[in-house]
């Protein structure tokens, strides 16, 4: 059925890992980014697989695009020494395993709860972005503007924060 | 290609042919856009001759260029981050391979028919950034970090007006496909009179004109060329890149902007597309085979018009001051690309 997507996904998950580990374990900021860039990456080859064409594209333009670019403009204005840092590890990062495993059980439930062995469609059912911007600008306009308040806010609040006078 | 020419080709020849295509459609605008416009219009405009001595007209001195970086030395400077250093100039010139795939070069000749094709354009030019940090940061040089870090402040500034001025003709054409972009185009009519089709650089001009200056400071070709400015920074982000590497660099600047140029042919001009009343077309079947052989020189004619406009620019007008730039992005093209969305999609719902 549906095997060569399969073998794709594990490919794709274990690059993921690798990436996800190697952005704490480095021993350089900027390396640490780049290794994000992987795993954000990772993550929108996976919508292609789940035929999320728009989704997928959407993560490169607002993760790998924007996000990340930041993050490496941020990085490199500031500590942008080549080679290792020390002091990276913040003393209290032992507190941060029982919170990811707590996100990861969430996570997990939720999604075995909503969905159970419900399989994806195998069939040609795949949303299109015309679908997409249905739902968004129909059914869940309220939420969309919502949204775009909050948005508007923290950018509101970044300008007040940022200027001087 | 599926059915090009009416041949049957199997699914590994297809994607065989799509890589070569794909190779032919980055390598050669980029060789002619160099040879034709950087050695000689730039030469014929600063009272000059050129290259002469390598073949008729120094036709050849391509060739010896490449061949002269490819044998050059492979220069890293000592301390260096090696591995991101040698990534760098890779990952832009993927940028560039990964944008080529959407262009439509006739009704069967495309390499991928994505349905959010210009968002997908708009997408992955933006990867080009991340190699170009990569590289400023990476050659542990004050020099070329500044260059990378100018060239991430520019290209996040100029990738808004881009993809508001290529909204208007997404609102126009009700798609983002490009092949029904070019079909929407070419099937279109202007007041009832369809023999020149309906070419959005006519209605869309404010995004045209957007669009362009946008592509031009995405390039960083001049005035926008602050990120390489060699008379502050020696050469930006490039500065410690030699042989190959450089090669690369320079391959991915030129290629990139005759596929950014392809792409606006294809929003603006009509893309591989005469206009349909010509023969008699409706509609994308009814299209003959033949324009899968005429398609792609149409859309290297549209190119060579559009990179002449972007050279003629570069090679015109002097550098803009740092701060020039950013305010020329926030303050003036992206209000204009704003009132443009906003007035194409009101009369969008009036007609």
């Amino acid at each position: 059925m549906l095997i060569a997507q399969n073998i794709g996904f594990a490919i794709i998950a274990a690059i993921m890992i690798v990436g996800a580990i190697r952005v704490v374990t480095t021993s350089n900021v900027v390396h640490g980014a780049l290794w994000l860039v992987v795993v954000l990456a990772g993550a929108a080859a996976q919508y292609v697989l789940l035929a999320a064409e728009f989704v997928a594209v959407t993560q490169v333009l607002v993760y790998i695009g924007a996000v990340m670019v930041l993050f490496l403009f941020g990085t490199m204005l500031t500590r942008s020494r080549i080679g290792r840092d020390s002091g990276l590890n913040n003393t209290y990062w032992k507190m941060g395993i029982p919170v990811a495993l707590a996100l990861f059980a969430a996570m997990a439930i939720a999604l075995i709860d909503s969905f159970g062995s419900e399989k994806m469609p195998s069939d040609g059912s795949i949303v299109n972005t015309q679908q997409i911007s249905d739902q968004i600008f129909g059914p869940y306009l309220l939420p969309f503007w919502a949204l775009s308040f909050v948005l508007l806010a923290a950018v509101i609040g970044a300008i007040v924060l940022a200027r001087k006078d | 290609m599926n059915a090009l020419l009416s041949i049957d080709i199997p699914y590994w020849g297809q994607s065989l042919l799509r890589v070569l295509g794909g190779l032919v459609a980055v390598l050669l605008p980029a060789g002619t856009i160099v040879y034709v416009f950087l050695f000689k219009m730039m030469s014929f405009m600063q009272s000059r001759l050129g290259p002469m001595e390598a073949g008729p007209q120094g036709s050849l001195q391509l060739f010896a260029e490449v061949g002269k970086w490819l044998q050059k030395e492979d220069i890293q400077p000592t301390n260096a981050d090696k591995p991101v250093f040698k990534m760098a100039p890779i990952i832009v010139l993927m940028s560039t391979f990964l944008l080529v795939v959407v262009v439509p070069f006739g009704p069967d000749a495309w390499f991928t028919d994505l349905e959010t094709g210009i968002f997908y354009a708009l997408a992955v030019s933006s990867i080009s950034v991340l190699g170009i940090l990569m590289a400023g940061w990476s050659s542990a040089n004050k020099y070329s970090l500044l260059g990378g870090l100018r060239a991430a402040g520019q290209l996040i500034a100029y990738e808004l007006p881009m993809v508001l001025a290529v909204m208007g003709v997404v609102i126009q054409a009700g798609t983002m496909n490009l092949q029904q972009i070019v079909v929407a185009q070419n099937a279109g009519s202007m007041f009832g009179i369809d023999t020149f089709g309906n070419p959005y650089v006519i209605t869309q001009f404010v995004g045209f004109i957007v669009f362009m200056i946008a592509i031009q400071a995405e390039l960083t070709q001049a005035p926008f060329d602050m990120p390489i400015a060699e008379s502050e920074l020696v050469s930006g982000y490039m500065t410690e890149y030699s042989g190959f590497r450089f090669l690369i660099f320079f391959i991915g600047e030129f290629a990139t902007a005759g596929v950014f140029a392809m792409i606006a042919s294809t929003l603006f001009l009509g893309g591989w597309g005469v206009p349909f009343a010509w023969f008699g077309w409706t509609s994308m079947d009814s299209v003959s085979n033949w324009m899968n052989v005429a398609g792609p020189l149409i859309v290297f004619t549209k190119m060579m018009v559009l990179t002449f406009l972007i050279m003629w620019v570069r090679f015109t007008y002097p550098r803009f001051r740092e701060d020039q730039l950013q305010r020329f992005a926030w303050k003036i093209l992206i209000p204009v690309s704003l009132a443009n969305i906003m007035l194409t999609a009101v009369l969008k719902v009036m007609f």
